[in-house]
């Protein structure tokens, strides 16, 4: 493959010429465009003819360099008469529609960027006062049974945030019992105390474990689904059909899948708590407590108030991840790199949601004495 | 071997599965040719389209390239094959996540050896044949359907291709941009000498710019004619060639 190279050829005041020879083709390299900006600045040249030697081939390489060569010397008339026609008709179609001068937006300076950051903190907020605003009266709707949330929905949601979840809270519930025991067994080992091991796995499990840890794994497996789900139904148009059916979203997606992660979460959390004191079962009959003794401490350590709080605190968690999954997924953008960015989002903010109401939650009721 | 034939489709056969699509396909695309594969909703043009280009594997019978066949050359010979052809999609199929620029780049970047400048130069020239200069920074999710259809046509000429496959390139616009579209198409296959497939409904573009092409029917699950739309027009004795070409009028 021969070299692609040029001359360039003063032929009168105003016009020049400019011999091609060589391959122009994309295997290989041509000269630099801006090697011809000497042109530009002699005010004199009008036109640019093109002429081509013997030993000459072309693609569209050619024709990207011609037109960068066109961006270079402005306003110049280019003569191709003497190159093949195609490349004239390539020329000519690729000057048809004139260069489009919308611009996208350039990038932000730091300042622009901190301001953006505040008011995204302030959107964010009442965004999400918004959306639970919608959501209640969207509760509203359903309850007064003027809106399309089927039974059929929330029980297939019920099904794939319940049921199918049970396999991992059993591994998680067992094994946070059995860390929960490890640690309460050494500790008050050194006073003598082995038997109240029952107590801190008890209540660490019903008020707080339980229903702390099983929202961790609800957020990374039903709030990521809702995300991944709706994200796609946003990028598919699916959510506009919706829209323009008449048929709010919120109503048709976000009610089922809020109340199935409602209904199942406070199950989930009590099924949590049983299997976080049979682990540490496992642990304190490992040190010479009896199963017997075990359970006896237990009854005495767990009142019933202890239990409720559990309880409720997964029905708050349960409402904050299904919150922070629809939104992620409702507010999503239109690309398939938009999806991942969304499940990111209902994962993050749903830990974010869960540690703050658990501190929260964790305050009141000292302060309320339960 | 002759030299003007582009592919060679031989005896082919389309299954998905356990569902016989289309059998006995025998036709020849000529170089330089428009080739239109007509045939009514589901009879399996986007499936005969999507064999030829190597997406699917032929249950009997071959497609040859210049007398290759895609799935018996070696992975060296397939991956120069490919870089021959050009495909644009229904939708566009633009990668969401990435500017009109980059989508044009991809190829480019994957299979020749230009630097940054010279892509950019090269980028800049597809967006401009196909009347999107100066949307080089946009994403897809930013422009109209047509201008995504119009980009993917940009994404799909990048390597200079020799063949063409379009899916239904027109669908969905109206029919001055489904005009102009087909014009492009046309004047790029002349321009640069590449050989066009083309599966479309329009008959509008049908005989506008098809110089050869297949019809395939659904019932009999074979080619019925093939040759010039104008010819099979009127020379096709199958009653449903003429109905598709007549719009049943
Ligand atoms: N990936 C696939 N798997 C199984 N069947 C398919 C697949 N794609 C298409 N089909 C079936 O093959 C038939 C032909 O489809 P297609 O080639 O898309 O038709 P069209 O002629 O409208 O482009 C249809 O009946 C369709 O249901
Ligand atoms: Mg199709």
């Amino acid at each position: 493959m021969n070299q692609a190279t040029l001359v360039t050829d003063k032929t009168a005041d105003d016009s020049v010429a400019i011999t091609l020879q060589g391959s122009w083709t994309i295997g290989n390299t041509v000269p630099d465009p801006g090697q011809l900006t000497a042109l530009a600045n002699v005010n004199s040249i009008t036109t640019v003819v093109f002429i081509t030697a013997e030993d000459f081939a072309w693609d569209s390489r050619l024709l990207a360099w011609l037109m960068a060569v066109q961006r270079q010397l402005g306003s110049c008339l280019f003569d191709l008469s003497a190159l093949p026609a195609e490349v004239g008709d390539l020329f000519r179609l690729a000057n048809t529609v004139p260069a489009s001068q919308v611009r996208v937006p350039g990038r932000p300076t730091l300042k622009q960027k901190c301001l953006a950051g505040i008011a995204r903190l302030g959107d964010e907020v009442l965004g999400l006062l918004a959306f639970i605003g919608d959501m209640f009266i969207a509760l509203g709707r359903w309850l007064i049974g003027k809106s399309t949330a089927r039974w059929s929905d929330i029980l297939t949601f019920c099904y794939q945030c319940g049921p199918s979840a049970l396999a991992i809270i059993t591994l998680q519930s067992v094994l946070v019992g059995m860390i929960l025991g490890y640690l309460g067994v050494v500790q008050l080992r050194q006073f003598g105390a082995e038997v109240y091991v029952s107590d801190l796995v008890g209540v660490g499990m019903v008020r707080e474990m339980g229903a702390l840890m099983t929202g961790v794994i609800m957020s990374g497996r039903t709030g990521a689904a809702y995300a991944a789900g709706l994200g796609t139904m946003q990028v598919n148009e699916e959510i506009d059909a919706l829209t323009t059916l008449g048929i709010p979203p919120m109503d048709n997606l976000v009610l089922p899948r809020t109340l199935a992660l409602l209904l199942t979460m406070p199950l989930l959390c009590l099924y949590s708590n049983i299997l976080g004191m049979v682990g540490g079962g496992f642990v304190a009959t490992s040190m010479d407590i009896t199963w017997l003794l075990y359970l006896h401490q237990l009854r005495d350590a767990i009142t019933v108030t202890d239990i409720a709080t559990g309880v409720f605190k997964g029905f708050v968690f349960a409402l904050l991840i299904a919150m922070a999954g629809c939104r992620a997924g409702l507010e999503c953008g239109r690309s398939s790199a938009a999806v991942g960015q969304a499940t990111t989002r209902a994962v993050v903010t749903a830990l974010i949601y869960l540690i703050i109401a658990d501190a929260g939650l964790n305050i009141l009721f000292f302060h309320l004495g339960v | 071997m002759n030299r003007d034939v582009a592919i060679d489709v031989r005896q082919l056969t389309l299954i998905y599965g356990s569902n016989l699509i289309q059998s006995d396909l025998n036709f020849q695309v000529r170089r330089g040719d428009v080739f239109v594969i007509m045939g009514g909703s589901g009879c399996g043009k986007s499936t005969l389209l999507k064999h030829m280009f190597g997406l699917y594997q032929p249950a009997a019978g071959e497609i040859l390239f210049d007398g290759h066949s895609y799935f018996t050359a070696s992975s060296v010979q397939q991956s120069a094959m490919r870089q021959r052809w050009g495909v644009t999609y229904q939708g566009g199929a633009l990668f969401s996540d990435k500017t009109l620029a980059e989508n044009v780049a991809m190829p480019l970047e994957e299979y020749t050896t230009l630097n940054r400048r010279d892509i950019a130069d090269m980028v800049c020239y597809k967006l401009a044949l196909v009347g999107l200069a100066g949307f080089e920074h946009f994403y897809p999710a930013q422009i109209s359907g047509g201008m995504c259809k119009r980009a993917g046509l940009a994404r799909a000429i990048a390597l200079d291709p020799d063949i063409l496959f379009f899916d239904e390139p027109s669908a969905g616009l109206d029919p001055l941009s489904a005009r102009r579209l087909d014009d492009l198409i046309l004047q790029l296959g002349h321009s640069t000498g590449a050989t066009v497939v083309i599966v479309t409904h329009e008959l509008a573009s049908i005989f506008a710019i098809g110089s050869n092409g297949v019809f395939l029917d659904a019932t009999t699950k074979t080619q019925l004619a093939t040759g010039s739309p104008r010819h099979m027009l009127d020379h096709s004795e199958h009653a449903r060639v003429k109905e598709f070409l007549t719009r049943g009028e």
